[in-house]
């Protein structure tokens, strides 16, 4: 059996229904790969994306975003199934 | 930071039963700083496997729901009382981990006093003190750590000194008293500020786990809601504004100095109460006591005079009896200001029945031990009732036709006793032979219970005995 490798690029998951649109995560985020998205959700707030590449893993968005399961950061190397 | 993973705690319930509102989120404002706290309070208790132990005190404030959040134990207190709580569940469950989170309007505001006395104690806690200089929840009034300027509903034209006075420092204050083992004062802002918020919570509570003393965290919070701006300027403006009045700092950690120590657990069983209030054990209650006659059962008493004279004492004396007699009893005392030479009262009830209110409005026995007393409660006194009056000092007899009276010169035979003090065991005396409520043998027995210098018992039992021999002489009562 081969050792699993995990991940090899971080990333960022964002539960667009838990998201209030308080672009906190945005204004934190080191690498610039958030941004409030167009559309609205069903709170009628428009929610953070994901760009989609370029996430570091720094958890800077997960630790400023003030709702417990929006965010989740993927660190490289994580192993197993996504959780969000 | 070791985890490959960071996402909505274990800690936190998976589905949020509230009342109203989605189930999967907070009923946090966007950008408020609860949440974050939260976050990194839930990921501690998960990382620390104290889940189990934990029991989270919720405030009165916009952190009223975070039972609906955390899964802990949960309990949600009184506006300010979160401390007193605390320390309740604390010293009766000294292995639980207890968090006392508390907004400045509830910590700061009315419940001041109340977290100022448990710092002081040096309860062992952990109190997490989210100020965001405004209360939140009612709607954006003036908090005691609002800011000289800062406009709120109730300081339209901004806070002045003049009329608010200065903002209120909680970590400096707490930080001056000598319980405490760590005071810090951290801040929701960039995540630099933030990490620091997530090393001083997982401190906090490590105190406490390694049962050392006192923690408090005051936490800086962006409130978009009550200072009316978005989230990203809420930020700014706690950089700006916030951070120069409350600076960040540890104040006080003398943490790693101190030794853990136990403190010892207070049980709250029957036996316990019972001892600490003298309530006799059932074995020890009289059951071989006859009943008084008809008119002198259940009795509801008023005992008055001068204080100094033991009418409080004569009260518990009564109660105390009465309880070991097997009646149900009650003893409430109402007095001035003034251990002697003001006038004292207190209310005593003998009942059968379980009692419902200590209190006594329409008394059928009145103990009047001086003039203002007798003038006083005489017209309360139930018809049919009983009126015993110290003749010694009250020159006057009673007006009431329709009640029943005994003068009794008891300062005077009291004085012949040697003791002008121990005319209340004659009056005591002198009611149980009057109405056969209960034999002298229960009196006597009890006597140690109340008198705290044994030697004073037989002068005591003297009194008694003299009042009863009074009644017995004088009213041949049967």
């Amino acid at each position: 059996m081969s050792e699993a490798v995990g991940l090899e690029k971080a990333k960022v998951v964002i539960r667009e229904d838990e998201c209030k649109g308080c672009n906190l995560c945005i204004e934190a985020c080191p690498e610039d790969v958030l941004f409030e998205q167009k559309h609205l959700n069903r709170m009628g707030y428009h929610p953070a994306g994901y760009v989609g590449e370029g996430c570091s893993g720094c958890g800077y968005c997960f630790y400023q975003c003030p709702e417990p399961g929006a965010i989740t950061v993927y660190k490289k190397g994580y192993v197993g199934e996504e959780v969000a | 930071m070791a985890e490959k993973v960071l996402t909505k705690a274990a800690s936190f319930y998976d589905v949020y039963e509230r009342k109203s509102g989605a189930h999967d989120v907070t009923h946090y404002c966007p950008g408020c700083g609860h949440g974050v706290l939260h976050k990194l309070i839930a990921e501690a208790i998960d990382d620390f496997g104290i889940r189990d132990q934990t029991i989270f005190i919720s405030p009165v404030g916009c952190s009223v729901f975070a039972y609906y959040y955390f899964r802990v134990g949960n309990i949600q207190v009184a506006h300010g009382r979160a401390p007193a709580v605390a320390t309740g569940i604390k010293r009766t469950h000294p292995e639980s981990i207890v968090i006392s989170y508390q907004g400045d309007g509830d910590l700061a505001a009315i419940g001041g006093n109340n977290i100022l006395q448990a710092a002081n104690r040096g309860e062992k806690i952990t109190v997490f003190f989210i100020n965001n200089a405004i209360y939140g929840m009612t709607g954006g009034q003036m908090a005691p750590t609002t800011l000289i300027g800062q406009r709120t509903t109730t300081t339209p034209r901004g806070r002045t000194v003049a009329n608010e006075g200065f903002p209120l420092k909680m970590c400096e204050l707490i930080s001056t008293l000598e319980s405490p083992i760590y005071v810090e004062r951290v801040a929701l802002t960039d995540p630099k500020n933030t990490s620091k918020v997530r090393r001083a919570v997982r401190k906090a509570l490590r105190n406490q786990i390694e049962n050392k003393g006192f923690s408090f965290v005051e936490v800086l919070s962006a409130c978009p809601s009550g200072w009316k701006m978005t989230s990203v300027q809420a930020k700014q403006w706690m950089v700006d504004n916030l951070l120069p009045q409350f600076p960040l700092a540890v104040f006080k950690d003398v943490s790693k100095e101190i030794e853990p120590s136990e403190r010892s657990k207070v049980v709250f069983s029957t036996e316990n109460v019972n001892e600490l209030l003298n309530i006799p054990s059932e074995e020890n209650i009289r059951t071989d006591i006859p009943k008084p006659l008809t008119e002198h059962q259940n009795p509801r008493i008023i005992l008055a005079g001068f204080g100094g004279q033991g009418i409080l004492m004569l009260g518990l004396g009564l109660a105390q009896a009465g309880m070991q007699a097997g009646y149900h009893v009650s003893w409430i005392p109402s007095y001035g200001p003034e251990m002697r030479g003001g006038t004292a009262n207190c209310h005593v009830i003998l009942s059968e029945e379980r009692i419902g209110s200590p209190t006594v409005s329409r008394p059928t026995v009145l103990v009047a031990m001086n003039l203002p007393s007798l003038e006083k409660f005489e017209s309360q006194v139930e018809p049919g009732g009983l009126i015993i009056y110290d003749t010694s000092l009250i020159n006057q007899s009673p007006k009431r036709k329709d009640v029943n009276v005994l003068g009794i010169p008891a300062t005077e035979m009291a004085d012949n006793l040697g003791n002008t003090r121990i005319a209340n065991m004659i009056v005591l005396g002198a009611y149980i032979a009057y109405t056969g409520i209960m034999p002298k043998d229960v009196v006597v027995d009890a006597l140690p219970i109340f008198i705290k210098h044994k030697k004073l018992i037989p002068l005591n039992v003297q009194a008694i005995e003299k009042g009863m021999a009074f009644v017995d002489k004088n009213n041949g009562h049967a």
